[in-house]
């Protein structure tokens, strides 16, 4: 008998479903884990304290209480206390528990180390969702974020204190203005949404103060719903405007519209059938004509980036992604970050606080206070501080790494890869735009041809038992089932082969109307979750079992 | 290039599949006259990854950090220290490169997190339910004036003198383009916040009242007599917390009868990083949830009957009601929400007692010494981790000559309220568990040393 005996065959057969059931409910990678309300109590801590000499157990709990009727209570620590140990809380002590578990260091890493296998992720594979740009995330980036003159310095430190920061923000500004070919840029909104907003409200200050009054914005049926919802929150009125056969905005449709009362147009360029808009010089110069301002939703300039400026094509206001293009990391939904580069138009409304570079080299944050000289017209603030610090450090670190040749490399590879996608998959899946010309990032397929009881949903829950991420699902809406997949360039020619086998293998089943299909995923750490429940009887904190009868 | 996978021979294979004879033939849709010849002009040629750590090296250097001098600012943004158990988590690439959990089925971890997260958020407040994160205090603050009006159907808002400066602008800027009137106010040099007159100015038109808790001057007062005068006219309580870790502390803004709070989570797991990212936090009755803007993550069974979670209530939401939505936001800031939960279950809830009493006696103990230097008053009656000195001469100066010698100490109502003379005096003082007595001992030698 050797220790660790390798090559043995197993000597049973496999279970005809693959399965069977464990004690723990736990199948050998695959680990449930429970919520912190199930497993930690309010005495378990993972953390040591200094200048503390911790009171008993259930001491903490219950100090604060005993101060309730006007009496200052003591807080109930030694060491470091306050003189006779007296709190100055203005006899607001808190006395109920407030009901959150602790766990110790191990099983805290343990829990979120678990929770964490739960998740699919670029690091773990293909991640082809349409529009959000899933490309690698660069570790020197995270490096960079956590240098301690980045990481450790307080927004509101002296000005002559944070003057490496202030440059980076600054130098971030430059090339972005440099890639966009634009005049001016706000740093501080948050993120794409909020780029938006911000476009809008220099659209808006700039109607303003020439006196005008406008209450429309034009949006195309294939946009994001953060445009319409973005003119709604600025106080816009918005309506649709068609798109073409093509898939591109209709332009004789949308002059036909401009007027007097319409604000803006917002345009999507590439747009989200994956297309660029070959018109957009066209579209600007109409928009002008009709006194209106060009806002371009930035989230595909990864596909044309250091290819063509936007600022050539006369857009008055972008956002730009820094998660989708600049590759900052998605993070599970966020944080993101949505600078907005600005026409000569426009970049005088631009909001404060921004970065301005001194003669004598320094750098000088133009707030509220000094505004009043370099920048009277700034339409207000977006935010408390001066925006996405930790974004900006990762932004700059990947546009130095890529350089002016890398950042094209990057667009042609992006869109060399989604055309990849779309010729060796539109024999297998309808693909509507595929004759008019080559895409840009993203490829855009159809339902059309599956059959009947077979729908989008299906075929990407399958995707999901091949090991791959979906791709976006039922958008934009101007396609039907529409299937928009995003490779980006940080996928390899063998990533994209295997893709597209699985993709071909469940198209094939989709049009075959194989009603195994309506059961994936089986492989996944959950089968299909019941939405519909979760939002007829929303559960959106847990709640403690009710004891079996009430103590009074 | 390092980031990048395809070789040449990749490349010229790819093109011959696609029935492309270059590259450029696929952009051929972008005019002809508007195309880039080359590299774009300006920016350098790709760099090595030493090469780029160096340059961002030498911009952190020029930097002074917090954690090298004696350091008191807070003011909406707290330095605690963050236990390395946080900044592991969140870097596992599943959590750090994964997206929106729109495929529940493998988005179990950042979902149930997401569900734990709102779960902590909603206790700590003393609310019902809490969303899954907003971008920082300053935007979830007038998210909450935009959800009262569509609650109360009114448009007024008071916000207290004790609101955060910037978050009053952001509100008032985006109030210029919106149909909500708001009443804002100056705070004082005083202990007391002004309540009274406050709730006199609750009328029947009024949607929400606004207070900060603790506020900008680091005051703490009982929310309750403001909670049942808005209630008394129909109208809703919102309560901002900056510090969350004074919860640990003080009683919650719910408990007072709020019946929205919304706060910056920043101070619990969240590095400084200069503002930014943080993360919003927001809570509020369960009765106005499906007026809540933001994702919100639920419980449901899968088809097994396993539990499982998914994002719900979407029909809020802008991807699906477009220009009806209750607000526009998309990304939000689910990783620094991860961190904020990672650390507040590390605390538990003994750890974020004892935290919040450490905090305070530091405090207290600054407070003490800094207010017996001559000429230097403290402001605050009551206070949690931050309160306000008066000094003897103008305070901005002052934080400028304590660079000088070495100290980072606090920050200057003139930076914050630059036109208002009365406020020119005030420096608010924030003190945490990573300050030391030597770091109170330096700064109060050298504001001694500044004063006189």
């Amino acid at each position: 008998m050797t220790i660790n005996p390798s090559g043995l065959r197993p000597s049973t057969p496999a279970n005809e479903q693959g399965e069977t059931h464990t004690v723990a409910g736990n199948r050998a990678l695959m680990l449930e884990e429970p919520l912190i309300f199930e497993i930690g109590n309010n005495e378990q801590t993972g953390v040591d304290f200094d200048y503390l000499t911790p009171p008993p157990q259930g001491e903490v709990a219950r100090s604060a209480g005993e101060g309730a009727g006007g009496q200052t209570p003591s807080v109930g620590f030694a060491d470091g206390s306050p003189k006779g140990g007296v709190a100055r809380l203005g006899g607001l002590e808190r006395t109920r528990p407030i009901g959150l578990p602790g766990l110790s260091e191990p099983e805290t890493v343990r829990h979120y180390t678990r929770l964490s296998r739960q998740n699919y992720a670029i690091d773990l594979g293909l991640f082809p969702l349409g529009s959000c740009t899933m490309k690698h995330n660069p570790r020197l980036n995270e490096k960079v974020a956590r240098m301690p003159g980045f990481a450790d310095v307080h927004p509101l430190q002296p000005q002559e204190t944070v003057q490496g920061a202030l440059q980076v923000i600054n130098e971030l500004a430059f090339w972005l203005l440099d890639l966009t070919g634009m005049y001016g840029v706000a740093m501080s909104p948050k993120a794409g949404a909020h780029g938006e907003l911000c476009g809008l409200l220099c659209i808006r200050a700039a109607l303003e103060a020439r006196g005008d009054k406008r209450e429309v914005v034009l949006v195309p049926e294939s946009a994001h719903g953060t445009n319409p919802a973005t003119a709604a929150f600025a106080g816009y009125r918005v309506e649709n405007i068609p798109a073409n056969a093509a898939g591109r905005v209709d332009l004789e449709a949308l002059k036909a519209r401009l007027g007097p009362d319409v604000a803006a147009v917002m345009i999507t360029n590439p747009n989200t059938c994956g297309l660029f808009e070959p018109d957009m010089k066209a579209i600007s110069d109409a928009v002008h004509a009709a006194g209106a301002f060009v806002y371009c939703d930035g989230a595909n300039f990864n596909a044309i980036v250091g290819k063509v400026r936007p600022g050539d094509l006369g857009i008055d206001a972008m956002h730009i992604n820094l998660h989708k293009t600049f590759s900052t990391p998605h993070g599970g939904g966020g944080p993101g970050s949505g600078p907005v580069v600005l026409s000569e138009a426009l970049a005088p409304f631009g909001p404060l606080p921004f970065v301005a570079k001194m003669p004598d080299g320094s750098f000088r944050l133009v707030e509220e206070e000094n505004a009043g000289e370099e920048h009277p017209n700034a339409f207000g603030r977006m935010v408390a501080f001066h925006g996405q610090m930790g974004m900006f450090t990762r932004a700059l670190a990947y546009i130095l790494s890529h350089g002016a040749d890398g950042l094209k490399q990057v667009a042609e590879d992006a869109v060399l890869n989604a055309n990849y996608i779309l010729r060796s998959l539109e024999g297998a899946l309808d693909a509507p735009f595929a004759k008019s010309g080559p895409c840009m990032h993203e490829a855009i397929f159809s339902d059309r041809g599956f059959a009947n009881d077979v729908n989008t949903l299906d075929l990407a829950k399958a995707l999901i038992d091949e090991g791959f991420h979906p791709m976006t699902m039922y958008f934009p809406l101007v396609v039907h089932g529409a299937m928009l997949v995003e490779p980006t360039e940080t996928e390899s020619r063998a990533s994209l082969d295997q893709f597209i086998a699985a993709l071909r293998s469940i198209s094939e089943r989709a049009k075959a109307g194989d009603q195994s299909l309506k059961g994936a995923p089986i492989y996944a750490p959950r089968r299909r979750l019941d939405e519909t429940l979760a939002a007829r009887k929303p559960v959106l904190t847990y709640r403690e079992a009710e004891p079996a009868q009430a103590a009074e | 290039m390092r980031y990048l996978p395809l070789s040449d021979a990749d490349r010229s294979e790819m093109l011959r599949v696609i029935g492309a004879g270059s590259i450029d033939e696929l952009f051929k849709d972008v005019p002809e006259d508007a195309r880039l010849k080359g590299p774009i002009h300006g920016l350098p040629m790709h760099a090595s990854e030493m090469a780029v750590e160096r340059h961002m090296a030498a911009l952190s250097r020029k930097n002074m950090v917090a954690g090298d001098v004696p350091f008191f600012l807070g003011c909406g943004a707290y330095r605690h220290h963050v236990p390395a158990s946080v900044d592991h988590i969140i870097q596992r690439g599943e959590f750090l490169t994964s997206y929106t959990p729109y495929q529940p089925e493998i988005a179990q971890g950042t979902l149930q997190m997401m569900f734990e997260f709102q779960t902590q958020v909603a206790r700590l407040f003393g609310c019902e339910v809490a969303n899954a994160s907003m971008y920082d205090g300053s935007t979830a603050m007038w998210e909450a004036i935009l959800m009262a009006h569509r609650i109360t159907r009114r448009n007024k808002t008071l916000i207290s003198s004790g609101v955060h400066p910037h978050y009053v602008k952001v509100a008032e800027t985006l109030a210029q383009f919106s149909e909500d009137a708001l009443a804002v106010a100056l705070p004082e040099l005083d202990a007391d916040p002004d309540t009274e007159r406050l709730i006199g100015k609750i009328g029947p038109e009024t949607s929400a009242v606004v207070v900060q808790y603790p506020d900008i001057l680091g005051r703490i007062t009982d929310l309750t007599p403001i909670a049942e005068a808005a209630h008394a006219a129909g109208a809703l309580l919102i309560a901002v917390v900056t510090e969350p870790v004074a919860l640990g502390a003080i009683k919650s803004p719910g408990e007072m009868g709020a019946d929205i709070v919304v706060g910056e989570g920043q101070s619990i797991g969240v590095g400084l990083q200069f503002g930014g990212p943080y993360v919003g936090l927001f809570a509020c009755r369960e009765k106005h949830v499906r007026q809540m803007p933001g994702r919100l993550a639920g419980e449901t069974v899968d088809a097994e009957g396993k539990r499982g979670f998914v994002l719900t209530l979407s029909t809020r939401e802008q991807h699906i009601r477009r220009e009806k939505a209750t607000s526009n936001i998309c990304t939000s800031s689910v990783l620094c929400a991860l961190a904020f939960t990672v650390h507040l279950t590390l605390l538990g809830e003994r750890g974020l007692r004892q935290l919040a009493q450490l905090n305070h006696a530091r405090a207290c103990e600054a407070a003490d010494r800094l207010s017996a230097i001559p000429g230097v008053s403290l402001v605050n009656d009551a206070f949690f981790n931050e309160f306000t000195l008066k000094l003897p001469i103008e305070a901005r100066p002052v934080v400028h000559s304590l660079v000088e010698r070495g100290v980072l100490g606090g920050v200057s109502l003139g930076r914050l309220y630059p036109d208002v003379d009365a406020l020119q005096n005030g420096l608010v003082v924030a003190v945490t568990e990573t300050v030391t007595d030597e770091d109170i001992a330096a700064f109060e030698a050298a504001l001694k040393e500044v004063v006189q």
